[in-house]
């Protein structure tokens, strides 16, 4: 049973580094062979290049997005953490506030970016806040869905041996919910990079957001692939962290039958 | 043994409605100590609403419930309830499964746990105590279930279809198992089942309930005495206690 899961498993990552190996060939063949101007689409060569010239600026630049994101993601984690719970255990707060978390999504985060740089200045502050917003509403959500979806009939069983509420939250929701909860992390753990560089952007003195800024200005499109390629390992690198927590935090993941996409 | 003289759980009239709809009225049923008591009855005879008012999840409208004498109507964690499904919690150990019930009553997790592992192997259980309950079989898990039952009271057990979900293999091996657990443990059960073969097979008594709303229409002592002979099965006798089953059940 397990060594067939891990077949499947290695079986399952062939087909994608096969297409993402054809993806890189043919940006090979197009810009080698000069069908597309190489102003327009710069050379595998060319961007490892820019890569390797530009690399301390980059890595400063990656470090201080990696903070904001990290640090939003943690304040949406813990904001999330706490209202979901809270409206969970008190079911009005849940009717009155579920409602306001939806709108607040449909708020795009371009127009929110500047606003929030209005307000608190050039620094990380507005950073951090914009991805905390972004990553909050995937993991409150999949933490409340969680909750909910907890097996009635087991907490008839634990009601059965005296748990109270608490002892149900702890025992039962809580855990229950983990696996819902690291779903929607990596969402946000996508959303949070993302969501710096985009703050960044729109105001801001540091950070890939800026630098990118910087070498569009300069039409230098060989560093504008670089720095994607950077923000690509970024995202990757936190969600990657996502996945090695859960495999920490839910060890029990790996005996059961249920396929995860990941 | 008859349940009568030192009951362990009774019920005493109870009777409960949903909406104006009475769904038992007057139901009386006693279990003696170490007693094996079956109910049967058509679906929607209330057989699990009686279960869920003996575990205290429900208070009834009328009668109370006894445990050795004392009153405990609408007050759970009394008496262990073992529902349909195993339901061990996927995300905890099989030990920390087991031991549930006397972290709940809120004994130290290492003291629990020390306890619920001094029964391992002789519910068969050892060399699962660090797994997770996925990693086990039916059977397994279903002993698995039978220890956390046992520990949440050794007095009495309420045990609603406990082996619907196996197969007709591991049911009759668990079976030999189950009731030479129960003399072992000397631990009263009541059990709902379907399975007219298996409340003969296993009980004491055979309680009878008729539909809409809920009453015992009937008690059948088993007689043969247990561990009953592998014969028994197939014996006229078995077959008699059979007919009168049905024919209660069809009245």
């Amino acid at each position: 049973m397990e060594s067939m899961k891990k077949s499947d498993r290695t079986g399952s990552k062939l087909p994608a580094a096969g297409s993402l190996a054809a993806a890189v060939l043919l940006w090979l063949l197009a810009s080698e062979a000069r069908l597309v101007p190489s102003f327009l689409l710069p050379s595998p060569a060319a961007v490892c290049r820019a890569l390797a010239e530009d690399a301390p600026v980059l890595l400063e630049n990656a470090g201080v997005t990696l903070l904001e994101a990290a640090l939003g993601l943690a304040a949406g984690i813990l904001s999330a953490l706490i209202l979901a719970t809270l409206m969970h255990h008190v079911p009005v707060l849940y009717r009155a506030l579920y409602p306001i978390l939806v709108i607040t999504q449909t708020i795009p985060t371009v127009a929110l970016a500047p606003l929030l740089v209005l307000w608190m200045g050039f620094g990380m502050a507005p950073k951090v806040t914009l991805v905390a917003l972004t990553t909050f509403f995937p993991i409150a959500v999949s933490l409340l869905e969680g909750y909910a979806s907890t097996d009635r009939a087991a907490a008839d069983l634990l009601r059965s041996m005296g748990a109270g509420r608490r002892q149900i939250f702890r025992y039962l929701e809580f855990p229950s919910a983990l696996s819902h909860f690291f779903s929607g992390l990596r969402v946000s753990a996508s959303y949070a990079v993302v969501g710096a560089v985009i703050s960044e952007w729109l105001g801001g003195f540091q950070g890939l957001g800026v630098y990118m800024i910087r070498v569009k200005k300069a039409y230098a499109f060989d560093k504008m692939f670089a720095v994607i390629l950077v923000i690509v390992a970024v995202s990757l690198l936190l969600m990657g962290l996502v996945t090695a927590l859960r495999r920490r935090a839910c060890p029990w993941e790996a005996f059961e039958k249920i396929e995860r996409n990941d | 043994m008859t349940g009568r003289d030192h009951p362990v759980l009774q019920a005493e009239g109870v009777a409960k409605s949903y909406g104006g709809r009475k769904i038992l009225e007057n139901v009386s049923i006693s279990l003696g100590p170490g007693e094996l008591v079956c109910l049967v009855g058509v679906s929607g005879a209330g057989k699990t609403t009686l279960f869920n008012i003996l575990s205290g999840l429900e208070r009834p409208d009328g009668g109370r419930v006894l445990l050795n004498g004392r009153d405990v109507t609408g007050a759970p964690g009394q008496v262990s309830y073992m529902l349909q499904r195993d339901l061990l919690l996927p995300h905890k150990k099989v030990l920390d499964n087991a031991a549930l019930p006397l972290v709940i009553r809120g004994m130290k997790k290492r003291e629990a746990r020390a306890e619920a592992a001094s029964y391992f192997p002789r519910f068969g259980l050892e060399g699962t105590e660090d797994k997770y309950p996925a990693q086990l079989s039916g059977g397994m898990r279903q002993r698995a279930a039978l220890l956390r039952t046992f520990l949440g009271s050794r007095e009495a057990a309420l045990l609603d279809e406990p082996f619907s979900a196996l197969d007709a293999l591991t049911k009759r091996e668990i079976h030999q198992w189950y009731l030479g657990m129960m003399d072992q443990l000397r631990m009263a059960a009541l059990f709902i089942t379907h399975d007219i073969d298996e409340a003969i097979l296993l009980s004491d008594r055979v309680c009878v309930l008729s539909g809409r709303p809920g009453r015992v229409a009937a008690e059948l002592t088993i007689r043969p005495p247990r561990p009953r002979d592998p014969s028994f099965p197939v014996s006229g006798e078995f077959l008699d206690y059979k007919k009168r089953i049905l024919s209660l059940l069809e009245a």
